[in-house]
């Protein structure tokens, strides 16, 4: 299948891709390294909360919620 | 957030701290109030420094006739100080320069751990990285070759279930024998490519001027070019950085300015 870019908010439930690119900047951009955000990383959307944000991501053996302000703002490729 | 200025917080920095000082360190829930508990049994006690609201654990113990100094930092995922906790556990290394610093991870998810392992093995050398939490690790079928580990990263890994005591008595060998010089770890540096090392190379010699071994002059350089906010509440390294900026190239935020994405397919 052909690789497809997209933001990390459009990751369908229970879909893996790897993170291509953090677009935020600055104090969040180092943040989000922190946090294993690494170009390269496999991230799955786990599960949303009942009103669609935020959103649970399992990656690299943790489960991470981010608000869609912030996962617009991170690029996956999906297969 | 609000920076507080190094002066305000010489409560880390006071006579508090006897030597040799150990430090603890990790992320939250990696066992390090367990593995301190451990070393120091009831010969602790917890500051309470005045309208403060992070403590530091001290404690101390004995091993081959050496009284170590043991200090629980706050547990921190990083080193940037973000928030009060990172801020105390970053100047609290940078400054006290502990004997022996103590990084203490949890097995079951060390590629995680590991980001804060690599930041302060950019601030000092003398580092153990403790493998805690083996027990649990097992369970989930999760094996650590310490001495692989140890080899990639160029300094001592020690394995722990601290719960059950199993690995305290050599991570105690481990503590003396980095302090009495036996083992000299030797942290692997990353290499953040020509240009960015050309970069530090130029600020290097100046921060060891200005800091003559108070501070490390490579994280210093790096937290320079990096932009790093957190820098803001070091008066003598901002006012380097400011200086740079306008006389060099390579200014603050040379990484925010970087495409970020290099070496992507
Ligand atoms: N199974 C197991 N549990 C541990 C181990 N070390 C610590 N714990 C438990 O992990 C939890 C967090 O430990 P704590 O020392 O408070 O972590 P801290 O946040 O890093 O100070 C506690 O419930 C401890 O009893 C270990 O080696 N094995
Ligand atoms: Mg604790």
């Amino acid at each position: 299948m052909e690789k497809h870019v997209i933001t990390l908010d459009r990751l369908p439930i229970g879909k893996t891709g790897r993170v291509a690119a953090i677009l935020h900047k600055g104090l969040s951009r180092r943040r989000f390294l922190d946090l294993g955000f690494v170009p390269g990383t496999l991230i799955t959307t786990y599960f949303t909360s009942f009103t669609g944000d935020p959103t649970a991501y399992r990656i690299r053996g943790t489960t991470i919620a981010l608000r869609k302000e912030d996962s617009s703002k991170i690029l996956v490729i999906t297969e | 957030m609000k920076f507080y200025k190094v002066r305000d917080m010489d409560f880390l920095m006071d006579d508090n701290f006897p030597r040799p000082l150990v430090a603890l360190a990790g992320n939250p829930n990696t066992g390090k109030s367990t593995i301190f508990n451990a070393l120091t049994g009831l010969k602790q006690h917890t500051g309470n420094w005045p309208g403060k609201t992070v403590s530091l654990a001290r404690g101390t113990f004995y091993h081959r006739n050496v009284k170590f100094c043991v200090v629980d930092l706050p547990g921190t995922y990083s080193l940037l100080a973000n928030s009060l906790e990172e801020q105390v556990a970053r100047n609290f290394i940078l400054f006290n320069r502990p004997d022996v610093m103590l990084v203490i991870t949890d097995a079951t998810c060390l590629e995680r751990n590991l980001n804060l392992a690599l930041q302060i093995m950019e601030i000092t050398d003398r580092i153990i990285v403790c493998v805690n939490l083996i027990d649990e690790a097992a369970k989930k079928g999760i094996y650590v070759d310490g001495d692989v580990l140890s080899k990639e990263l160029g300094v001592p890994v020690v394995a722990t279930a601290a719960r059950r005591g199993i690995g305290l008595f050599e991570l105690k060998e481990m503590i003396f024998k980095v302090y009495s010089g036996k083992v000299k770890p030797s942290p692997r540096k990353v290499n953040y490519g020509e240009e960015l090392e050309k970069a530090i190379g130029e600020l290097v010699p100046r921060l060891e001027n200005t800091f003559s071994g108070r501070i490390n002059p490579r994280w210093a350089a790096l937290s320079i070019i990096s932009g790093d906010y957190s820098i803001e509440d070091l008066e003598e390294l901002v006012k380097i950085r400011d200086e740079s900026r306008e006389e060099s190239a390579y200014g603050y935020s040379f990484f925010s300015q970087l495409p970020g994405n290099r070496g992507l397919k």
